[in-house]
């Protein structure tokens, strides 16, 4: 990324966002505990739609699937986790990182294995037909959501945070939680490998150029369909870790937690502009914020408050703040 | 010795039915012009030569080799490089990018050909000068200059190049006239389709003339640079 031809003006929006709400909140240590907290549902969301933005983008694939595995990584957390029970129960952060990162990984195993089949056998025969992929993708969702439950049964599962990512921590007068910090942390290392590996290495820029022009891509040489697969494994993958992180923040699972939040994902990716990683972040960023910041003040439009975001977006970029040229 | 031939093709694209049989043959070490008016089929048998629409019938071979079935990717890594219309520049790519990507056989800007970046520089003095630049950031001008860059980035046995004077000033077509005619003489097979018919009758050794999807002439470029009537009866127009 060369930084002198950067477009800074996006990513100016999301303190200007702070900014501009903090006269409203009024007490600062309140802004700041909200801000904090906005920005770790921002990293969170960022993490599970990172992986959608270079399936859509990319790929040209609407996958309403996409959820199916949030949900799949969350609840192998339970069963990582709860097999760990001494490392969770532990006060030491570090012991704690041994467990997290173990259910972590296999999250990402198992969502990234079940994401090539599932590209395998519901997205490759839809390839070129928005219509049906959203029809067949919300599908494989239904089935996903069902064989959660023949695994794991149908009631909410609890997923406690490990003891030592527990309580808050004083920053001045702004309380803010443990474990919102490690997901700002989480979602920090996602970005800075997703950007290195987009800028810095042959592969991503085969991604960024097939985001362009596939047909290109295929006329210098490579397998788009080939890399087809191996962003989408990867996209299921980080969305299995985005359910890990996800399960840890509401402390609990459910089989259609994915299809919660899929409708965010979708506002997120708008805003960003499809296919930009940068874009979903400071999207990302934005919407936690903004829930946050409404939830706060005025609880009732907290449910529309991200459409409203969306919207505001939409006429100021209508292609979203980091639109690729396609 | 023809190094691509074409043998009845047929193109369909949906329901319509583009290439009628077109035939061709394009001599190895020539540069072949592909001319015919709007709509005549040019850009569609560029398009099926490279697998990017299917040849519904017919034989294409490269080589002496059958390649009408292979996909697109196998038929750029037989050798085959190509310069869509488009220009198919990766707008968000830096120009450096852009050459990585068309140089196979490097991960890194440091592994690519030095020699032969220096060569292309040479032709092409505007993709050195904004190597680090957005390549969407080009002119026109530059952007073609950095497409044909591209597509030779390493050696390819042939280039097919679709219209690369379109919409450029004549200052830079003549300095694609130039480049052209010192790709040609470094070896390399050129297809070329062209509009320009200065550009065509400056550059080709072999031409083949095409109309309502197929070819309708064939013969030296001189002949038929020599031969008004006949430019009038398969172009409409005197060169």
């Amino acid at each position: 990324m060369n930084l002198k031809e950067f477009d800074w003006k996006p990513l100016a929006l999301v303190p200007l966002l702070a900014v501009i709400v903090f006269p409203f909140v009024g007490s600062t240590s309140t802004w700041l505990t909200l801000t904090i907290a906005g920005l770790a549902m921002g990293m969170i969301v960022f993490i599970i739609a990172s992986g959608l933005t270079l399936v859509f983008g990319l790929m040209d694939v609407l996958n309403f699937g996409h959820g199916v595995f949030i949900a799949l990584g969350a609840f192998v957390a339970t069963s990582v986790l709860g097999a760990m029970g001494d490392y969770t129960a532990s006060a030491s952060l570090w012991r704690n990182m041994l467990a997290v990162l173990p259910a972590m990984v296999v999250a990402m195993l198992v969502a990234g294995a079940i994401g090539l089949a599932f590209e395998r056998f519901i997205v490759r025969p839809v390839y070129g037909n928005h219509l049906k992929q959203i029809l067949i993708t919300m599908g494989g969702m239904i089935i996903g959501e069902e064989l959660i439950k023949v695994i794991w049964g149908p009631l909410q599962i609890p997923l406690p945070l490990p003891e030592g990512m527990r309580g808050t921590l004083l920053l001045g007068d702004a309380v803010v939680e443990k474990y919102r910090l490690v997901a700002v942390v989480v979602g920090a290392i996602v970005f800075a490998v997703l950007l290195w590996t987009l800028t810095r290495t042959k592969i991503g820029l085969l991604i960024r150029a097939g985001v362009q022009d596939r047909e290109m891509v295929e006329s210098l040489g490579y397998r788009i369909r080939v890399l087809f697969v191996g962003v989408f494994a990867v996209g299921s993958a980080l969305a299995g870790l985005g359910g890990v992180m996800w399960g840890l923040y509401q402390q609990s699972v459910i089989p259609q937690m994915g299809a919660q939040v899929n409708v965010l994902i979708f506002i997120v990716l708008i805003i960003g502009g499809l296919g930009s990683t940068t874009g979903a972040l400071v999207g990302a960023l934005l919407v936690g914020l903004m829930a946050n910041y409404t939830g706060f003040l005025v609880p009732k439009a907290a449910l529309f408050s991200n459409i409203l975001l969306m919207m505001a977006i939409l006429l100021w970029r209508p292609q979203g703040v980091y639109a690729l040229s396609k | 010795m023809n190094l691509l031939t074409l043998q009845g093709v047929h193109t369909h694209i949906g329901a319509y039915h583009i290439l009628h049989g077109v035939d061709l043959a394009v001599p190895r070490g020539q540069l072949t012009m592909l001319l015919g008016r709007n709509g005549a089929g040019k850009t569609t048998t560029l398009r099926t030569i490279m697998g990017l629409w299917r040849a519904s019938a017919g034989r294409i071979a490269f080589g002496g080799e059958d390649i009408t079935r292979d996909a697109t990717p196998q038929i750029a890594g037989r050798g085959i490089a190509y310069v869509p219309e488009s220009m198919g520049i990766f707008a968000d790519l830096t120009v450096k990018e852009n050459m990585l990507l068309a140089a196979r056989g490097a991960r890194h800007a440091r592994q690519m050909d030095e020699k032969r970046l220096q060569w292309i520089f040479s032709l092409f003095p505007a993709v050195e000068k904004f190597w680090n630049h957005p390549a969407g950031k080009l002119s026109g001008g530059q952007k073609q200059m950095l497409a044909v860059a591209r597509a030779i980035v390493e050696p390819r046995e042939l280039l097919i190049v679709d219209e690369p004077s379109k919409g450029l000033a004549p200052a830079i077509i003549n300095n694609m006239i130039d480049a052209f005619a010192q790709l040609k003489a470094s070896g390399v097979t050129i297809l070329l389709v062209e509009q320009n018919i200065n550009f065509a009758r400056r550059l080709g050794d072999t031409v083949a003339v095409m109309d309502n999807g197929v070819v309708v002439h064939a013969g030296s470029m001189q002949a038929l640079a020599e031969n008004e009537e006949l430019q009038h009866e398969l172009l409409g127009l005197a060169l």
